[in-house]
């Protein structure tokens, strides 16, 4: 047994969820299995921080400073997604108690994806996670927009899952390899068959994080998928296939930095031109988070692409204040309802802050958080991206992306202008939904205080980083 | 008095008030009431911190004072606070402001009056706090900051094409700002730190200082704003309340002509020496282009909002002299144009209140009826003009005195202005006061209020004051501003020695 012991959290989630798969068939209460399963993520969160350092199951999977703070991260993104289910479980006509059980099953998934140290861990958390996400996409099988995004990620991940499979062979073969660290002892740079197989494996990666050119999914999913859903998607998924990618390329591929580099490059400069552009035309505020999260991803991306150990810790600081920011928004559109009706238009905001002015502050820190404006956390991520980038003599990515970040200010102030500018149209009740304020007060201080003490961020963050550099 | 951190007190006080707004109850039957007292006394108290600041200012010595330095994001990026002789003038025009602008929206404010007030204490704290700042990452966490209530003032209580002014205000100056943010970062990893007193003397190689400056102009240039980039400044203007426009004009227009002496004159001189000329093109395009357009407006703020243009492109024009009298002559510029152009901003307000309207044609004879408006109105318009005996002449006389030395023909360019400003102001000043009554609105139109009095007399005697006696500003801003030169043509010397006697033509 002794050797499972370094990969308790992953263990303890995974038994949670058998166990509670079981109770909730006998036992008809719901909120009884999500708060079991609240109870069993801040228990691993826990677990997580009393790991030791150390690689497990012949170092095919890693348990290093990364890996916890990302476990970390992805458990609190999880964690919202649960109580924002909470919040909207029967308005939403999604009242079943598998939705907390699949949750944690995608958590494992992403949490073997965050310490996988081989080519076939990979491959196994990847496919863990994506199999759930795609129930949970089409969770709301009675409603048409739901199944219909269901089918669409499960095609479009399945062709995605079938392009990384076939690059990591590529790799395999190769290079004679499946572990990470054996794999970078091997490659050599200006190697055609490993470049391909490169190519594929960030084309597959780039379809998980939903960045441009693989984004098509996104918008459709983000708004067929019931919130909740949505705003999981949105959190804890980003998160792991983002230091998937980091690992993969960092820790296999760090000496070839140049083979790789322009990919991710690429795929930084398309994500966040096609998303400043194409989220002005959005009136949907599900969509035009989906734009909003192509267009972060794009930022998180420059971090990647400096491959420097500023350059992780950058991408490490976006993806908290990120998190923070999308915790916040989501948990504000579950709160547009009345009569247990659900508003997703921006043009429903009209005038709120007539009638809901304390939330309509939140909302507005929000977005001019995610717009990177100052004083607001989300310049500060911003601020270490372009420092890592410019560090890097990346200049191209730092002009465009913050010529991007000018363009992208627009829809996010076009979102405040409806609440503030235009007439009062609704009133929701939503805003006093006790689970949802659990939320979305403490992100908005976190991204307030964030500028009067960011020293733990930061040294959380170049923490992290230190396991690669 | 040294131990205690004056700078962060004046700096944060307004945010206390806003504290203190956000709990007082806005619809009990004296909240109105409460709620402009407390701003009005916050502002009030906040000028007497800043006096008792300038008592304490060390006037003979050129160095940054009163300094604060606490860890922040890094050993390199600190919170570094500290004032000399240029910021502290500045920063008593903040605070001297606010309590009038408070003040002028007392009647004409009339829905969210909370959140209106807020947003102006805010607006205090992040507009004092770009003059304190000793560090670059402060300095533009407080520039751009100030972006945030000023978007939700013009467009929440602003005209009625306020959307499309803030929303223009907003991107063109975010368009700017943010390749100072890249520039900024760039000299992080350059020199390792942000700290502005350490890059003051630190000597970057010029084809650096050049990539730095530009964007460090895109910036400065919006905001001030300079031909071709002005476009914005008159639609927000024209859409924001009163005390808004009296912000724009009298405090954040400031921000850059403080950020070209302190940043493009001291940390770059090289590029700055290298694109005066570039400079001296742009400013008296400014002038003459921004007075002539001055001319056909029907809007009176729009007229004013133009001539603000044109009197900003004297500053920009004293500060890249690079002599003593022309940058004296800026500051002195931007104190006299931050209480003139407030106050003729504030006298429109006093008429729009009572008939609701800015078109220059529904007015004529006010003096029938407003004497003492049409006095107040009058220093004012002088002040515009830059008459002899009022803050605006010297300023512009100093700027072009210094620019005469440099180059003659840009000398007399600028000259016309002068006379622009007086064609335009005096036709205003003609259409709205004289002529005879005849517009039916204004049979019954009252003179200044009490409350409208205090606001404007104090601006009166100001205006006049520094006409006849600017030896106090002076004598303020003397120090820092010999020091600067004397860094500016160090560096000069060392990189091109020839480059002085060059720019002599």
């Amino acid at each position: 047994m002794s050797i499972f012991i370094p990969i308790v959290p992953e263990f303890f989630i995974f038994l949670s969820a058998v166990t509670l798969l079981v109770v909730g068939l006998f036992v008809k209460n719901i909120k009884l299995i999500i708060n079991l399963s609240i109870l069993a993520l801040l228990i691993a969160i826990v677990l997580v921080f009393m790991q030791s350092i150390q690689t497990v199951f012949n170092n095919s999977l890693v348990i290093d400073e990364f890996s916890k703070v990302m476990k970390v991260l992805i458990l609190m993104g999880s964690l919202s997604a649960i109580v924002m289910y909470h919040s909207s479980r029967k308005d939403l006509n999604i009242d079943l108690f598998e939705f907390p059980i699949l949750i944690l099953l995608a958590t494992i998934g992403m949490m073997i994806m965050v310490s996988a140290n081989d080519l076939i861990a990979i491959f196994i958390g990847l496919e863990l996670q994506s199999l759930t996400l795609y129930v949970l996409a089409a969770l709301n099988r009675n409603h048409l927009s739901s199944s219909e995004a269901g089918l669409k990620y499960f095609l479009l991940g399945a062709l995605s899952s079938g392009l990384l499979l076939f690059g990591l062979s590529y790799i395999y073969g190769f290079t004679g390899n499946t572990n990470l660290n054996l794999i970078s002892t091997t490659v050599t740079s200006g190697n055609i068959g490993l470049i391909i197989g490169i190519v594929f494996v960030c084309s597959g990666i780039a379809f998980k994080v939903s960045a441009v050119p693989f984004h098509m999914w996104t918008p459709d999913v983000y708004e067929g998928a019931p919130t909740p859903v949505t705003a999981f998607f949105a959190l804890a998924p980003k998160v792991a296939a983002l230091a998937l990618a980091v690992r993969f390329l960092v820790v296999g591929f760090g000496d070839i930095s140049f083979d790789w580099q322009q990919i991710i490059i690429f795929l930084s400069l398309a994500s966040m031109i096609f998303a400043a552009f194409a989220a002005i035309a959005q009136k949907n505020i599900k969509r035009l988070m989906a734009y909003s999260s192509i267009g972060h991803v794009g930022y998180a991306l420059i971090g990647l692409a400096c491959g420097t150990a500023q350059g992780i810790s950058s991408l490490i600081i976006y993806l908290t204040i990120y998190l923070a920011m999308n915790i916040g928004v989501f948990a504000f559109i579950l709160s547009m309802k009345n009569k247990g009706d659900y508003f997703e238009n921006i043009s429903d905001l009209a005038g709120l802050y007539k009638t809901h002015p304390y939330y309509s502050l939140l909302i507005t820190i929000f977005m001019f958080s995610l717009a990177g404006i100052p004083p607001l956390a989300g310049f500060f991520g911003k601020f270490y991206i372009f420092i890592a980038a410019i560090e890097s003599n990346l200049m191209l990515l730092a002009i465009v992306g913050i010529l991007a970040s000018v363009i992208s200010a627009f829809y996010y102030l076009r979102v405040i202008k409806v609440i503030y500018f235009d007439e009062n149209k609704n009133s929701f009740e939503g805003f006093n939904s006790r689970s949802l304020n659990i939320l979305i007060n403490p992100s908005a201080f976190l991204i307030l205080a964030f500028c009067v003490y960011p020293v733990p961020l930061i040294a959380i963050s170049n923490y992290a980083a230190s396991s690669f550099f | 008095m040294s131990t205690l951190p004056i700078l962060s007190i004046i700096i944060f006080l307004p945010f206390l008030g806003v504290l203190l707004l956000s709990i007082i109850n806005s619809s009990s039957e004296n909240g109105a009431r409460n709620l402009k007292q407390t701003a009005l006394w916050v502002t009030c108290l906040n000028f007497s911190v800043s006096i008792i600041l300038l008592i304490n200012f060390d006037k003979s010595n050129p160095d940054f004072q009163f300094v604060e330095k606490y860890y922040w994001l890094s050993s390199g990026i600190s919170y570094h606070l500290g004032i000399d002789g240029i910021s502290i003038l500045l920063i008593i025009l903040t605070t001297f402001l606010m309590p009038f602008c408070i003040l002028a929206s007392f009647e004409s404010i009339k829905t969210s009056l909370k959140e209106y007030l807020i947003a102006f204490l805010i607006l205090e704290t992040l507009m004092i706090g770009v003059f304190c700042s000793l560090d670059l990452v402060l300095f533009y966490l407080f520039f751009e900051g100030g972006l945030i209530p000023m978007f939700l003032i013009i467009g929440i209580w602003g005209g009625e094409r306020r959307v499309y002014s803030t929303f223009k205000f907003f991107l063109y100056t975010l368009a700017g700002s943010v390749l100072m943010l890249l520039a900024i970062i760039a000299i992080y990893m350059k020199t390792g730190t942000t700290d502005i007193t350490y890059l003051l003397n630190y000597d970057l190689e010029p084809s650096l200082q050049y990539i730095f400056w530009l964007a460090f102009f895109a910036s400065f240039a919006v905001k001030v704003p300079m031909w071709p980039v002005h476009t914005w400044l008159p639609d927000a203007h024209v859409e924001a309340p009163t005390a808004g426009s009296v912000i724009l004009a009298g405090v954040l227009l400031k921000m850059a002509g403080y950020g070209f002496i302190r940043f493009s004159l001291g940390m770059f001189p090289i590029a700055s020496s290298y694109f005066a000329p570039f400079i001296f093109t742009l400013s008296i395009i400014a002038i003459i282009y921004a007075s002539l357009v001055a001319l056909v407006q029907k809007d009176m703020k729009k007229l004013i909002a133009y001539s603000s243009v044109a009197h900003m492109g004297f500053v920009t024009l004293g500060i890249f002299t690079f002599t003593l009298q022309g940058i004296e002559g800026a500051m002195i510029q931007m104190i006299s144009h931050g209480i003139v152009s407030a106050a003729l901003f504030l006298c429109v307000g006093v008429v729009y209140d009572r008939i609701h309207t800015r078109e220059i044609d529904r007015y004529g004879g006010l003096v029938n009826r407003m004497p003492i408006y049409a006095f107040a109105f009058m220093v004012f318009i002088m002040g515009s003009i830059g008459l002899p005996g009022t803050s605006g002449f010297v300023g512009e006389f100093l700027v072009l005195m210094s620019l005469f030395s440099i180059n003659t023909y840009f000398a007399v360019f600028a000259t016309t202005g002068v006379v622009l400003a007086a064609a335009y102001s005096l036709w205003l000043y003609r259409k709205v006061i004289f002529g005879s009554l005849i517009k039916d609105d204004l049979q019954d139109i009252m003179d200044l209020t009490y409350r409208e009095m205090i606001i404007l007399f104090p601006l009166v005697f100001l205006t006049i004051f520094f006409g006849f006696y600017p030896q106090p500003l002076i004598d303020i801003m003397e120090p820092s501003t010999t020091q600067l030169i004397s860094n500016i043509t160090d560096d000069l010397t060392l990189v091109m020695p020839s480059t002085i006697e060059r720019r002599v033509y």
